[in-house]
């Protein structure tokens, strides 16, 4: 799992599952089907994501092929980052 | 009439019309009877019974739409139950209903399976998606769907049955399961789209959870107009919801007034082709002025109903759309077949230009709190008639010369987020089971998107360090997240009354 992933998920682990309580998922795995995280939890997901990686997700970019797993994430990043 | 009659009498009139429409998936009145039908055959062949309660703990989608008129059809009740709920509460409602089934999901699985044990009544789970593993025989895959005729006695069942318990936050902490009976959700389906005037061409899209009887209505009167309702998982992504108004010309739009803030602040609106909007609706909490004008600017095509409600009896008020513009902060008046009106403390009827406590009479109140004599016996109280009954909403309004009202107080500390009931008390009881939490006192914030939000303050045990996150972990791994608080603020000491009760007012 690339370092971006890692990074990703130790934040939602930290901020939305508690440790052993937590659901296991994997990179393609859904938040939303997993209720992983819920509609203001991606708020926050999304204000972690610019500051961590400094980025502006723009509103017509707030969609779950952007956002909804880690693999989505990570080639959101990669393509913003290519821009 | 029972609740599930009106969906067959639109299954009879037009069974290839569209029922539901799930992401990709296209459901017709024929499939979802096909869907019920099937869920009906598996839960009967357990041995569910008439007056039987069963849970529906699924995010929306066919299985809980199906779910529902399987369970109404053999005379049983249902239970929704919000899929954003944890164990330990779902264990209790559970208990507390005393539920014989559960409907629910793979993704689910780990919140429901570690209470099995406790769980003596429950003899049935129905899984939906990945087959459960092999184990505890009482859960079991969902059931496929079936063609051609069924052999199904259909049970001996009046209006006077009881249809749902839905749970519902209380001031105690504990949740409480209102009783509505047939005849309560068939008239309050029957008031609520005669005056929305809803009608069999409409398209809803409910991005509610069904679970919320605002969500749950959206597909009863839908499916009693022979309407086609537009299933979404949530309102996670509003552009995603934004598409799918486009896609499926979506004619009527409920919403929350955290939905309609995230909405208007999207700065790709206009792209989007919203015409076919003819209707928005909102409840659970009020629009700001602000917004009201915000949005009959950004959707002048469609009529707006600002409305009030109660799950002990569905709805209580709407203001129709005309009088918005003269009088944009009032929820309105009583529905169709529903009469209101305010008391005082001794319960004496008030005359229009006073403030006092909103009592409701109508076929909509409901039977009751579930096993809760008490809680029950203060908000039903004797009505004029002979055996009846008066919902007292436990909430101040007052009206104007002409009798529309406004929206006062709410009489308990109840706080509105996210149009969710929170109890304070309910997540006091949570922060009270972290280690090294001394006090605590939970209090609502005005909050821009939220309404309300959460915040708590806490004081620590000598020597305790804690942190806001580890607090708030702490909770979502425990309540609905919209239960949570957002903001934690440590103290030294809490503002007490002279009796040493922890005392909110200036917090």
């Amino acid at each position: 799992m690339s370092e971006i992933q890692n990074q990703v998920r130790a934040f939602i682990e930290d901020n939305f599952i508690l440790g052993a309580k937590g659901t296991p998922f994997g990179p393609a795995d859904s938040f939303l089907d997993l209720h992983l995280i819920d509609s203001t939890g991606f708020l926050e997901l999304i204000t972690y994501l610019e500051e961590t990686f400094g980025i502006v997700v723009k509103d017509e970019e707030m969609l779950p092929e952007n956002l909804d797993s880690l693999q989505a994430i990570e080639a959101y990043l990669a393509r913003k980052r290519a821009a | 009439m029972l609740l599930h009659q009106h969906f067959e009498a639109s299954l009879r009139r037009q069974p290839a019309k569209t029922a539901l429409v799930c992401g990709a998936a296209r459901h017709s009145y024929a499939e979802v009877e096909q869907h019920a039908r099937a869920i009906a055959l598996a839960l009967q062949a357990r041995g569910v019974q008439r007056g039987d309660r069963v849970a529906l703990f699924l995010d929306n989608g066919i299985e809980f739409v199906a779910g529902v008129y399987a369970v109404l059809r053999l005379g049983a009740v249902f239970m929704p139950v919000n899929p954003l709920t944890k164990g330990d509460k779902l264990a209790y409602m559970l208990a507390d209903a005393r539920a014989a089934a559960l409907l629910t999901s793979d993704v689910l699985t780990p919140v429901w399976s570690a209470h099995l044990d406790e769980l003596q009544h429950l003899h049935t789970v129905l899984v939906a998606g990945k087959a459960p593993a092999a184990g505890d025989t009482r859960v079991q895959p969902w059931p496929s769907v079936v063609t051609g005729d069924a052999p199904q006695a259909p049970p001996v069942l009046i209006d006077q049955d009881l249809a749902s318990i839905i749970y519902t936050s209380g001031s105690t902490g504990f949740p409480k399961g209102v009783m509505l009976t047939h005849l309560n959700m068939v008239s309050a389906a029957r008031s609520v789209s005669t005056y929305l005037g809803l009608r069999d061409d409409d398209i809803v899209l409910c991005a509610l959870p069904l679970a919320f009887d605002y969500g749950l209505y959206q597909v009863l009167m839908a499916f009693r107009v022979g309407a086609t309702v537009v299933l979404e998982r949530n309102f996670s992504f509003p552009v995603k919801a934004l598409e799918v108004m486009v896609r499926e010309k979506v004619t009527v739009f409920p919403g929350v007034p955290t939905m309609f803030s995230m909405l208007m602040t999207l700065s790709n609106l206009s792209q989007f082709d919203l015409s076919s909007l003819r209707m928005m609706t909102n409840t659970a909490a009020a629009l700001s002025e602000e917004h009201i004008r915000q949005l009959r600017a950004l959707f002048p095509q469609a009529v707006l109903f600002s409305m009030y409600g109660l799950t002990e009896c569905k709805r209580v008020t709407y203001l129709p759309p005309e009088q918005l513009d003269i009088r944009p902060t009032s929820v309105g008046r009583g529905m169709p077949n529903e009469e209101v009106w305010l008391v005082d403390d001794e319960g004496r009827r008030l005359p229009n230009g006073s403030t006092g406590e909103l009592v409701i009479r109508g076929s909509n109140v409901m039977r009751g709190y579930w096993e809760k004599p008490e809680e029950t016996a203060r908000r039903l109280k004797p009505g004029p008639n002979p055996g009846e009954m008066l919902l007292y909403s436990g909430d101040l309004f007052r009206t104007d010369a002409e009798g529309w009202l406004y929206f006062v107080s709410r009489r308990d500390d109840i706080i509105k987020s996210r149009g969710e009931k929170v109890s304070p008390r309910e997540v006091e009881n949570v922060l009270h089971g972290i280690e090294g939490v001394y006090e605590v006192a939970v209090v609502g914030v005005p909050d821009e998107v939220l309404g309300q939000a959460v915040k708590a303050y806490v004081t620590l045990k000598p020597g305790v360090q804690l942190t806001e996150r580890d607090v708030i972990r702490h909770c979502l791994a425990r309540m609905e997240s919209f239960m949570a608080p957002k903001v934690v603020e440590f103290v030294a000491e809490l503002p007490k009354t002279d009796t040493g009760k922890i005392k909110k007012t200036g917090l």
